[in-house]
């Protein structure tokens, strides 16, 4: 019986192959079996070696990683209306990865007893079978949203195998190599590429071993050109010598290759040289392709996104990137402007997108503010969102219908955020919240209150919104409200006071005898709490320091204490100190983060290298430093007795 | 003459006694052995004396896994109408759809809830209004324990200073939450979808906190 239930279903599927194909009345019944499956994050779908499930899935809302269990080492991730778990099926073997939830999923399981019949009737599904399992690798030239049933295949190349960076990063390899024998007449040639939608074929003997190349070019210039028939042996048509290289090639090698020899195309063989079986084929286009993983190219794509979801796509690119920048050592200060500034980018972009969506124009400027970590550039991973919105006065008549507008703006905007990636903040401190979208008078108000009352909420609160930075629209508003700021911390020294000492709350990170403290309770038991423990006194105490120094638009926690490094040249070596602390506790919980795809907050101690642990310490001790300096300095004491 | 007082009890019908059979089986400590029967009733009001149910919806999570064949959608048929509901539950009087007595509705409903857990968002209202129909039909009330996501969901959210908590979450606040889509909203088969998913999400936050029993969600599932 057809119910609203799997007409929900129904209207998913119809978006993605091979269920596009199928007739609405088809589609109905099969989505009348479908089960629905939630999972939460981490948990286990089906594990190597199991024997397959009576279902394949469906990725409805989520991600799904697919992961071989030796190395651990993640093969692909499933989206939005990407298949998984369905080669086994066909194949009757079990599984060959393991696949576990990547982020809270909601799958649908579609019974393969129910699906069957119609990849036999339909000619596309069959097809659109055949040809993912045919073809061991994803076709770089196939659309983003055709399915991706080969993912189950151990032979998929990597998404790490992108990781090394820019130029030093492996060429993926097309490794299912199309090639012909030299004996093949052109025509066929020609026909072979067109079905398997390739510029280039591989001329090989009946050892494997490559003779020559045939591409584009080459039939051109002989074939079409009439210079030899369309009867020619491919022995005829092709350049020779292949040009060959070793298989594990980098983007830098395979350009110079290129150009060094002013080819398109480069043949991998299993030693490098024409005396080994050929292996694959890098073309200038899979070159391109490789380098488009870098900072330059990201961003163009970032600005030339028009929908929510590319820029989703785009994010994932992102983390790789992160991954590639850590992996390799790169400076974090680099690091982390390059991140911050693509992750701005993705935002200003998601807020022009849902600014385009709204019924009218905002009715009068307003800034979009990031709060937390964002604001102060420091954030690598995907966390939570924190941010805000100012807008210019209105008369107060005005007021209700002002406010109404920008929070609908938020909502859209913070759903958008979501969507790519940001959870919401769990404390609710966002634009979409009515308290923090407010006039420029109602923040300075409100500002006013914290800085005047200081109660343990409103040095919280500040805290927060202290490490506040521009991300969209009038920039004047934030200055008007830093300004603000400022001028009343003057009026009220004994803010900072207030401030210091909530800097000193966090708890330490080392007992009495210099052992790590771990969490006590809660979800997080012997956990370290790195954010809480490490990076907030440094944070918090920079904070204090240089708003204490009437310095502002210096947001970044590394660069603060650079600045106060000038400002105060005998302190200069301890400041320096805090920064290294800083930028090498950031980077901690960035690897963490990778390494758990989490927000790399809490980590487990066993996992760490003895030399890791040293490292840790090391900048515990800098830590304690700087709470005795924030201390004498603003004679928390006194407050606290 | 019988006397007035001297009432027989009356026979209750084969279905209530295998329905009564079933509810009384002892629940698993465990989760993932229960089944959670997600519920929603489209009415004609808010009434329980004067207003009828229009539909029910309910669908089966076990495990958190829901079967989509495996799901429950009722029609009533209506003596009276009112048409102050017409416009929000779009359901007319003249609908395609096939209805079926209160009677056969309810016997429907007890062989499929069975020992379920019943799941809802105020569960008290639906259940209420089955009851009272039950009743109407010469038939005992549901004997099935239940759990409200509105009660629930407040638990599952972090408590902090800075968040200012409702005291009432409605439907559209969990699919705002939990990014579920507001298609259907407004039929009773659709409430129930996004109240499953919802129920999913919470357990799974919960869980977070906790190592969840039925037990313990039971405990929770207070204002």
């Amino acid at each position: 019986m057809q119910n609203l239930i799997s007409e929900r279903v129904a209207d998913f599927l119809k978006n993605y192959p091979p269920f596009n194909e199928m007739l609405e009345k088809d589609l109905g019944s099969l989505s009348e079996e479908v089960s629905i499956i939630y999972k939460e994050k981490g948990s286990d779908i089906f594990s190597e070696g199991e024997a397959p499930h009576p279902h394949f899935y469906v990725v409805h809302k989520g991600a799904v990683s697919l992961n071989r269990k030796d190395t651990d080492e993640i093969m692909d991730i499933c989206d939005e209306g990407d298949i998984f778990g369905l080669r086994p099926l066909m194949a009757n073997e079990n599984y060959k990865l393991d696949a576990s939830a990547f982020e809270e999923s909601i799958l649908y399981a579609i019974p393969i007893a129910s699906f069957r019949p119609f990849a036999q009737t339909y000619e596309e599904v069959s097809n659109f079978l055949i040809e993912s399992f045919a073809s061991n690798t994803r076709n770089p030239y196939a659309k983003r949203s055709s399915g991706r049933l080969l993912s189950d295949t151990k032979n998929t190349t990597t998404l790490s195998q992108g990781s090394g960076l820019l130029d030093l990063q492996a060429v993926k390899i097309k490794k299912k190599l199309v090639s012909c024998t030299p004996q093949t007449d052109a025509g066929t040639v020609a026909r072979l590429m067109t079905r398997k939608k390739v510029g280039s074929v591989l001329v090989v003997n009946e050892d494997f071993l490559p003779l020559g190349i045939i591409t584009d070019k080459d039939l051109r210039n002989t074939i079409v050109t009439g210079k030899l028939p369309v009867s020619a042996t491919a022995e005829n048509i092709m350049t020779t010598p292949v040009i060959t290289y070793p298989e594990k090639l980098t983007v830098t090698q395979a350009q110079m290759a290129m150009m060094k020899n002013d080819i398109g195309h480069i043949c991998l063989t299993e030693d490098g040289t024409p005396n080994t079986k050929a292996v694959g084929i890098i073309s200038k286009h899979d070159v391109m392709l490789a380098v488009g993983n870098n900072p330059a190219v990201l961003m163009k794509e970032i600005k030339w996104a028009k929908k929510i979801k590319q820029i989703r796509s785009i994010r994932k690119s992102v983390m790789m990137l992160l991954k590639a920048y850590l992996e390799d050592n790169i400076p974090m200060s680099i690091t982390m402007q390059v991140i911050s500034e693509l992750n701005d980018a993705c935002v200003k972009q998601l807020i022009s997108i849902a600014l385009k969506k709204m019924p009218s124009e905002p009715p009068v400027g307003f800034s979009w503010v990031a709060m937390g970590s964002q604001g102060r550039g420091e954030q690598l991973l995907h966390t939570d969102q924190d941010n805000a919105i100012i807008f210019e006065d209105v008369e107060e008549e005005r007021l209700p219908e002002v406010t109404n507008y920008f929070l609908e703006l938020a909502r859209r905007v913070t759903k958008g955020l979501r969507t790519i990636g940001y959870e919401y903040c769990p404390a609710d401190m966002m634009a979409s919240n009515p308290k923090w979208c407010l006039s420029l008078t109602e923040w300075k108000n409100l500002v006013s209150h914290w800085i005047i009352n200081p109660g343990k909420d409103e040095v919280l609160l500040s805290s927060i919104f202290f490490d506040y930075n521009h991300t969209y629209g009038d920039r004047s508003l934030v200055n008007a409200l830093a300004d603000h700021i400022f001028d009343s911390v003057k009026k009220y020294p004994i803010f900072y006071m207030h401030l210091a000492s909530g800097a000193l709350q966090n708890p330490s990170p080392t007992g009495f005898f210099r052992q790590f403290l771990l969490e006590q309770d809660g979800q997080y038991k012997d956990f370290f709490d790195l954010k809480r423990r490490a990076l907030m006194p440094l944070t918090d105490g920079a904070r204090v320091l240089i708003l204490s120094h009437q310095i502002k638009s210096i947001n970044n926690t590394a660069k603060r204490y650079e600045k106060l490094a000038e400002l105060e040249p005998n302190n200069r070596e301890f400041f320096l100190s805090c920064s290294y602390a800083t930028k090498a506790l950031l980077k901690f919980r960035a690897k963490q983060g990778i390494l758990h795809n989490d927000s790399g907050r809490f980590i487990a101690l066993e996992t760490l290298t003895k030399e890791e642990k040293i490292k840790l310490k090391r900048t515990f001790k800098t830590i304690k430093e700087l709470q005795e300096l924030i201390s004498v300095r603003f004679k928390v004491s006194n407050i606290l007795g | 003459m019988r006397s007035p007082f001297n009432k027989t009890p009356v026979e209750l019908p084969g279905f209530w006694k295998e329905y009564e059979i079933e509810a009384s089986k002892k629940l698993p400590p465990e989760l993932e052995s229960n089944s959670f029967v997600v519920l929603d009733t489209e009415t004609t009001g808010f009434s329980f004396q004067r207003d009828r149910m229009l539909s029910i919806g309910a669908l089966t999570l076990k495990n958190g896994v829901m079967e989509v064949n495996n799901s429950l959608e009722l029609y009533l048929k209506q003596e009276r109408f009112d048409h102050s509901t017409v416009k929000i539950h779009g359901l007319l009087k003249k609908e395609t759809k096939t209805c079926v007595t209160e009677y056969e509705a309810m016997r429907q409903l007890l062989a499929y809830v069975k020992n379920s857990v019943i799941v809802g968002h105020h569960t008290h209202f639906d259940i209420s209004m089955i009851n009272k129909a039950l009743k109407r039909q010469g038939l005992p009330e549901l004997l099935n324990r239940s759990l409200d996501t509105a009660l629930l969901y407040p638990k599952s959210l972090i408590k902090s200073p800075l968040r200012s908590q409702k005291d009432h979450y409605t439907l559209d606040d969990l699919a705002e939450a939990f990014d579920i889509s507001l298609k259907d909203r407004h039929t009773a088969l659709g409430d129930a979808y996004i109240t499953a998913i919802a129920f999913l999400g919470i357990i799974g936050r919960l869980q977070k906190k906790e190592n969840l029993s039925l037990n313990s969600l039971f405990k929770l599932n207070t204002i």
